[in-house]
């Protein structure tokens, strides 16, 4: 963190959450991005995140026991897709923080969070769907908006819509 | 007291063609298919309710594709959709009539191009009579689209086909600047 | 939670006593069978689709099918400037637009960091409000008619007509306004709009009363909701419920005040939840109590708004837009409290580029209703309809 720059309350609080995470688990997970908008931090060591993510449900100073959002992002410049999520303290201890997982462009596996907290059943369905990571351990990964039978993963950057699906031509 | 009525109560007779007698029938009660896809679904449903009144019009949705002459595409068709909105086109009893309603059913509306879920005109699946323009239509051009299908109704003969019945109806189209200059001047604006 | 473990039970005939359902004869011989319901059903509310496993009048599972409505929100974002995304937002809950654009005007605005008009925010908040109140007519509304009764429905559409009719005086729209831009407005109300708004919420107070002495007071009504579908605290949040939905679950928990926007903290205004007395906390009955006290709210805050409005002296609405919107690099999650829930924006910029390139849309719908399939175990098949009615989605929003 620079010196003299003004942070926020906000931040200092998902500052303070951040340190009890980074206190166990270590080099598994990156430094405290501390922006403004939405601080981060990033889970370098993925095959721990369902660890990380039910040691921050349930240890008594963190209690994140709402997921607000769970976004898909591909980024093609690292050959890279990963998911961020948004977590919040709600009606306890009030502190925000939000999470990234990154996997493997091609075959990419991230573990799935869906036991700890049920939002993230749908929202990680709905990310395989539009990105095609998998998530090990899900109930039923299955594509959630678009048919079973769509082809390609429509929000890659790199995402060539199909010409025909079941005989009705599909481009403009 | 009405014509009708009148013929009725002094044993009088009426003379038309069976043509005009069914057609009249028909254009009476049209009963359209409750069948909302978005968000012109809600416009449809005001037009429903109160301010807007269809029954007026003889125009009351029903839940079953079996009971229904007339199909309001109320909506963006998706491609997942598509397949359902063709199946229940065709557990309509003839003859069945299609209005689409909104930019999104005539044409894809703002999700034309880069909506890769959605089909780009509802016409490409099945047939429509009528389209009604606007993102979502107002109350107002819907029932403006229902009488057209009134009209088209109207126009429709035992032994002519649909698509002379919708040609009949596109040559005698009536132009309704005409008629709004024609009251105009009639009230002196 | 109301459960009834049928394995093991072969098929049973039930009969439900307020709050918890009753055997009355054991193996009968029906079997499991399949009904599928939607996409084109009444009261699906849209074009969802569930497939309940039933035996006899009992659900054992009922699986939602999403998807026929998938417009690909966040294709056309990333593809469209900044400023194009608001006709988008509209288009996700369309029974609320103002208050989209609002959540989607408000996450920009923190990534660009800039200050808002006051006056700016007090127009934003009056339109959010008055949205709001629509929405929750249509959601009560067509919850009567999911249940049978027909004339709330009229009764909540004549009003929402004069909603519209301000709403569409202030932007030049009925439905989808595009009207709050990210820093300020398309325009500025026109002159006697805050007098007309006034005389709606002179109007529409005895109009609510007797909208509730109608619905939320009628015998049949009650007994189709109390004690149905009933959503315990913790698990509403594990879920992630927000909005009236969570409220109805007995927390006390609203975006407008828990994690304030725009003039909101200036405002008093009081986040109704369920005290148990009139309706069992969880239950569908609470879920459309709160809805019911929301509007009263709705009106309070948009008196007080009307009172503090700042003057149209010199005021140009557009005048904090920014001539082109390229924010810095980085990522923001900006919400705010939509009349279904949490509506939440994740805008990721590059620092390069006018275009997004990456635009999620949190949906509260989408949300509220992965719950569906815990809520509806043991439920009876008319008691289904009443939990989606509960739920009160809005396919555009669930399926984006």
């Amino acid at each position: 963190m620079e010196e003299g720059k003004v942070i926020s309350q906000l931040v200092k609080e998902s500052a303070a959450a951040y340190s009890i995470i980074h206190e166990k688990f270590g080099l598994a997970i990156s430094d405290f991005d501390a922006n403004e908008t939405m601080p981060f931090f990033e889970v370098v060591d993925a095959s721990l995140w369902t660890e990380i993510a039910l040691f921050m449900r349930d240890h008594p100073k963190l209690k994140f026991n709402y997921m607000a959002c769970l976004t898909g992002v591909d980024y093609p410049a690292e050959e890279k897709l990963g998911i961020i999520c948004n977590f919040e303290s709600l009606a306890l201890l009030n502190h925000k923080l939000a999470v990234k997982v990154k996997c493997a462009r091609e075959g990419g596996s991230i573990p799935s969070v869906a036991c700890v907290w049920h939002t993230a059943n749908w929202h990680e369905r709905e990310a395989y769907d539009m990105f095609g990571m998998t998530f090990a351990g899900h109930p039923e990964l299955r594509r959630i908006l678009c048919p079973e039978d769509w082809e390609g993963y429509p929000l890659r950057k790199d995402y060539k819509v199909q010409d025909q699906y079941h005989g009705i031509k599909v481009p403009y | 007291m009405g014509l009708l009525d009148a013929g009725i109560t002094k044993h009088n007779m009426l003379v038309t063609s069976v043509d005009n007698v069914l057609n009249w029938a028909r254009l009476s009660s049209l009963w359209p298919m409750g069948f909302g896809l978005a968000c012109c679904a809600i416009e449809m449903m005001a037009t429903n309710a109160s301010n807007y009144d269809l029954e007026r019009f003889g125009i009351f949705p029903r839940s079953s594709p079996r009971q229904s002459d007339l199909m309001i595409v109320a909506g963006t068709v998706t491609m997942k959709m598509a397949e359902r909105v063709i199946r229940l086109y065709e557990q309509m009893p003839e003859p069945r009539y299609v209005l689409s309603m909104g930019s999104c059913s005539n044409c894809g509306g703002p999700y034309w191009e880069h909506g890769y879920h959605v089909l780009k005109g509802v016409d490409r699946i099945i047939p429509v009579d009528v389209y009604v323009p606007g993102c979502p239509p107002r109350p107002e051009s819907l029932i403006g689209g229902l009488m057209k299908i009134q009209e088209l109704i109207r126009m429709e003969q035992i032994g002519i086909s649909r698509a002379d019945a919708l040609k009949k109806l596109a040559e005698k189209s009536v132009d309704p600047r005409f008629i709004i200059e024609r009251e105009r001047k009639a009230v002196g604006a | 939670m109301q459960e009834l473990d049928t394995a093991g039970l072969g098929s049973v005939r039930v009969t439900r006593k307020s709050d918890t359902v009753v055997i009355l004869e054991k193996d009968l011989a029906t079997e499991q069978m399949v009904l599928a319901m939607g996409p084109q059903h009444p009261s699906t509310h849209g074009v969802l689709k569930l497939e309940c496993l039933t035996d006899g009048e009992v659900i054992t599972q009922a699986e939602p099918y999403l998807g026929y409505l998938h417009r690909c929100f966040e294709k056309c974002c990333e593809n469209v400037d900044y400023p194009a995304v608001v006709p988008y937002t509209d288009r996700l809950d369309y029974l609320a637009g103002m208050n989209s654009e609002f959540a989607y005007a408000i996450t920009v605005e923190k990534l660009l960091d800039i200050e808002i008009p006051r006056r700016v925010e007090f127009i934003r908040v009056i339109v959010a409000e008055l949205n709001r109140i629509a929405s929750h007519l249509v959601a009560i509304g067509t919850y009567g008619i999911d249940l049978g009764a027909f004339t709330p429905f009229l009764f909540c559409f004549r009003d929402r007509e004069i909603i519209l009719g301000l709403l569409e005086w202030a932007s030049g729209a009925r439905m989808l306004y595009n009207y709050i831009w990210v820093g300020g407005l398309a325009y500025d109300v026109p002159a006697d709009f805050l007098k007309r708004v006034k005389e709606f919420v002179n109007y529409f107070r005895p109009k609510a009363v007797e909208l509730s002495e109608l619905l939320t007071e009628n015998e049949i009504f009650v007994k189709r909701t109390f004690g149905i579908g009933i959503m315990p605290a913790d698990v509403a949040i594990n879920y992630g419920w927000s909005g009236p939905m969570l409220r109805g679950s007995g927390v006390k928990w609203d975006l407008r005040r828990n994690d304030p926007y725009s003039i909101y903290p200036e405002l008093d205004f009081k986040v109704p939840v369920p005290d148990g007395k009139h309706s069992v906390i969880g239950d569908c009955l609470s879920r459309h109590l709160v809805r019911a006290w929301e509007m009263d709210e709705s009106l309070k805050i948009i008196e007080q708004c009307i009172d503090k409005m700042p003057s149209a002296e010199g005021f140009n609405s557009r005048s904090a837009i920014p001539k082109r919107i390229r924010p810095k690099a980085g990522e923001v999650y900006g919400r705010a409290e939509n009349p279904r829930g949490e509506l939440g924006f994740y805008i990721e910029s590059d620092g390069k580029s006018t275009k997004p390139v990456r635009c999620k849309a949190r949906s509260s719908c989408f949300v509220n209703l992965s719950a569906m399939k815990d809520l509806s175990k043991g439920q009876l098949i008319p008691d289904l309809v009443a939990i989606i009615g509960s739920i009160d989605i809005v396919l555009g929003e669930v399926d984006r």
